[in-house]
């Protein structure tokens, strides 16, 4: 009798189990969605065809949304209501936000990320990202046939806390199951390595419309270390078109255009930069409507040297990247180029003059990333066959911290920290008898608090009086595979605790995003209630089915008594599952989830020590 | 069980010692992450999920200890019972306490004048002090089990660490 085959948990899938998950590309000027079918990586095309989606939403009087090239199309018409590059507002308040002067928007700055007053209301920039999210998930889901399992979203590597929560809102506003949060130059790496079976150590330059990343990675088989990353999240293809903007109003005689002047200037300049990535020079004619006329002509040369400034400018993460990874640029095997800003020729010339070596082009840098996205997302959702087994080890960009007496940030864990993380710092109280603590959480790199980002403020109540100095407070900070953080804080001696996900200071509350969530699905409650209950469905037969798989594999690490309980459990979610009560389902999921801690912790166990014994062996060889 | 407060060498099967085989720390390292990571887990349950989420960070707070040489050093100490004491014992000695003053005006200086090439010099000597002090502190951990001396060491690879941190953001600074 022939043996049957069964592979350990989440290892494989059969092809009927295959589920249905994404990655998206989330980008500041275009947008992607991309999934793995019949194991090939593919974006998919929108109804014309099309892959890049413009990340621009158009907001109609009539109540409408317009998303993609059209709303593209009415920027200049209608420049208040057309929001595009809206990823540049993303968990930023205002005086974060570069060149807000020319921008033809009714800004409106509310206490740690700014919002946009529109013909349809004040809109959140995670309610706009949604809307671009909604549309590429539709896309999806026409193009795949069903509802999408997951989605992994791609985010600048460069990205704080505060702008990776705002992307991971906005995901839950257009009703995607986030997988992951994957760094945009890691899912570049991901393609690139896998398709081209590279090893030893690259760099992924990624400039894109908004902003600048570089990735410093070790790639061996099957294995992407993230060794280094830095860059400048408010840098990209936009600053070189304004460049240009800011030049033809010069040369134009030219001040003060109108927000609509503005807007088709600015269209204007980005289409002649892209021309001149292929000629040597491009005229420029337009008529405005404040009756001048422009008529120049712009040379590659001209062009070069006033963005010369910008190509220098992501020369300096480069040299910090490589400088925390304790490297030299001959080191470096292989520059990864990603972003359609890198389609420059300049750029290109720069960046091959600071490692020695010609960047590596052969890969389309508008799709890679959604590609690796899509094979992450592929592998995230339980797809994955035995050969395709790769880990993504990546870190956090920017140092996390406390502030301390004086304004000065403490840091608790330093950028570039492999992700999870976890670190505890020890407080201690100032005064006699203080029975409070106020802590503010910061992200940077510098010494002064009023330097960084300040991502939350809390306090830790009920310590008892004690002399200054005596209390013992600690503070742990935990950081997820996604990059974000939670703190807690808690004092020893006598356990009282406080803890926050750092996310109600700036962005947007739970209850803000809840209420989107509602007023996001047409219609409304209905579609709500059924999307909720198949959700919980497909949860549930997800547990069901990874517990029944485990139990045949390591059944016997349970006795029966143990065994007896976790069936019934089984039992009751399956129960629970086949019915249309989603409360009931919930529930029964929780009570599953502690009910098999036990069982889950053993196998954990014993999947690890069969990780040392395979060393164990290797010695005994020696 | 393996309990997750057992020491960091015996999660990747090494023997507690300042020189390690870096190879098989590393490879014990990815074999241990390749099981234990939350991207695994995704489509599993919450109970799984969290279990990943400590068992990962676990790993990688055990494998950021150990590889580095200084954390390494100052582990092995806490092992062995021996509190380095940066913060309260600052006894070192005078050439030692010389040595510095001399870093620290030459960090000054290179500072000051913006010099560039001063600065990476200033690195490269200070990456050669450091070397010279972990193989002292082998020879003190693993051959001599001269604690106090190790302590000494491992204050003073602090100090050097600081400094090439200081060293660096200088550097930043200047490109910025």
């Amino acid at each position: 009798m022939a043996l049957l085959q069964i592979s350990e948990p989440g290892m494989s899938t059969a092809p009927h189990q295959h589920r249905l998950a994404v990655g998206i590309d989330l980008g500041t000027t275009n947008s992607l969605v991309a999934t793995v079918r019949n194991g090939v990586p593919q974006c998919l095309q929108d109804e014309d065809g099309k892959l890049l989606l413009p990340s621009v939403v158009h907001y109609l009087p009539d109540g409408q949304i317009v998303v993609g090239r059209k709303a593209q199309a009415t920027q200049a018409t209608d420049p208040r209501n057309t929001i595009v590059s809206v990823k540049r507002f993303m968990g930023r308040g205002l005086k974060d936000v570069a060149h807000v002067e020319t921008m033809p928007y009714d800004f409106v700055d509310a206490v740690g990320m700014v919002r946009l007053r529109t013909v349809q209301g004040v809109k959140s920039p995670v309610e706009v990202s949604a809307e671009i999210l909604k549309d590429l998930r539709l896309r999806a889901e026409r193009s795949l046939g069903g509802e999408l399992t997951g989605a992994v979203i791609t985010v600048p590597a460069y990205f704080d806390d505060a702008q990776r929560q705002a992307t991971k809102d906005a995901a839950r506003v257009a009703g995607l199951n986030v997988l992951r949060l994957l760094n945009e130059p890691t899912a570049a790496a991901i393609a690139y390595g896998l398709e081209n079976a590279s090893e030893g150590v690259y760099a992924v330059y990624d400039l894109g419309g908004g902003t600048f990343d570089i990735s410093v990675l070790r790639l061996a088989r099957g294995i992407f270390e993230v060794v280094a990353t830095s860059g400048d999240a408010a840098l990209g293809g936009d600053d070189f078109d304004h460049r240009l903007f800011c030049w033809i109003l010069d040369n134009a005689g030219i001040s003060l255009p109108s927000d609509r002047d503005s807007r088709r200037l600015l269209m204007k300049a980005r289409e002649v930069k892209e021309h001149l990535s292929f000629d040597d020079s491009v005229p420029i004619r337009l008529s405005l409507d404040s009756g001048d006329e422009v008529d120049l002509v712009v040379t590659r040369e001209v062009f070069v040297e006033i963005t010369r400034p910008l190509v220098e400018k992501t020369l300096r993460p480069v040299k910090k990247a490589l400088r925390d990874a304790g490297l030299s640029p001959e080191d470096v095997k292989g520059v990864v180029m990603v972003g359609g800003a890198t389609r420059m020729p300049h750029v290109q010339k720069a960046v091959g003059e600071f490692f020695g070596q010609t960047p590596l082009t052969n890969l389309d840098p508008d799709t890679v990333v959604a590609i690796g996205a899509a094979m992450q997302a592929n592998v995230l959702a339980g797809n994955r066959a035995a050969d395709e087994e790769w880990l993504l080890l990546d870190v956090i960009p920017l140092s996390l911290g406390i502030e301390t007496m004086g304004g000065l940030a403490e840091k608790i864990i330093p950028r570039n920290a492999t992700i999870p993380t976890a670190r505890a710092q020890d407080f201690t109280t100032f005064k006699d008898g203080q029975t409070a603590m106020s802590f503010h959480v910061v992200q940077g790199e510098r010494e002064l608090v009023a330097d960084c980002r300040s991502l939350a403020r809390f306090e830790l109540r009920g310590i008892p009086p004690m002399v200054a100095g005596a209390a013992r407070i600690r503070v742990t900070f935990q950081v997820d595979a996604d990059g974000l953080l939670s703190v807690s804080a808690r004092e020893l001696t006598t356990g009282v605790e406080a803890s926050i996900a750092v996310k109600p200071s700036y962005g947007l509350a739970d209850d803000e995003v809840a209420g989107m969530l509602k007023s996001g699905f047409e219609h409304a409650q209905a579609d709500m209630e059924r999307r909720g209950l198949a959700e919980q469905q497909v949860e549930a037969a997800r547990v069901i089915e990874a517990t029944e798989k485990a139990l045949v594999t390591d059944g016997n690490l349970l006795n029966d008594t143990e065994r007896a309980a976790l069936d019934s459990a089984l039992g009751a979610l399956r129960d629970a599952a086949a019915g249309n009560d989603v409360r009931a389902i919930k529930l029964q999921l929780e009570a599953f989830n502690r009910a098999s801690n036990e069982f889950a912790s053993r196998r954990m166990d014993k999947s690890i020590r069969s990780a040392l014994a395979g060393h164990k062996i290797d010695e005994l060889r020696i | 069980m393996i309990d997750l407060k057992q020491d960091y060498f015996a999660l990747f099967g090494l023997v507690p010692a300042f020189s390690i085989d870096m190879e098989k720390l590393e490879q014990a390292y990815i074999d241990i992450q390749a099981r234990v990571h939350p991207d695994r887990f995704a489509h599993l349950s919450d109970t799984e999920k969290r279990l990943s989420m400590q068992w990962a960070t676990h790993a990688n707070e055990a494998f950021r200890t150990l590889k580095g040489p200084l954390t390494r050093g100052h582990y092995l100490l806490e092992l062995r019972g021996v509190d380095p004491g940066f913060d309260t014992n600052t006894a070192m000695s005078p050439d030692f306490l010389m040595e510095q003053m001399e870093w620290r005006e030459a960090l000054g200086e290179a500072t000051d004048a913006a010099d560039e090439d001063a600065l990476d010099d200033l690195s490269r000597r200070l990456r050669q002090s450091t070397r010279a002090l972990e193989a002292e502190l082998a020879r003190q951990l693993d051959d001599a089990g001269d604690l106090e001396g190790a302590a000494d060491s491992v204050r003073r690879m602090k100090f050097l660490e600081k400094l090439q941190h200081e060293i660096n953001d200088a550097l930043t600074a200047l490109e910025s």
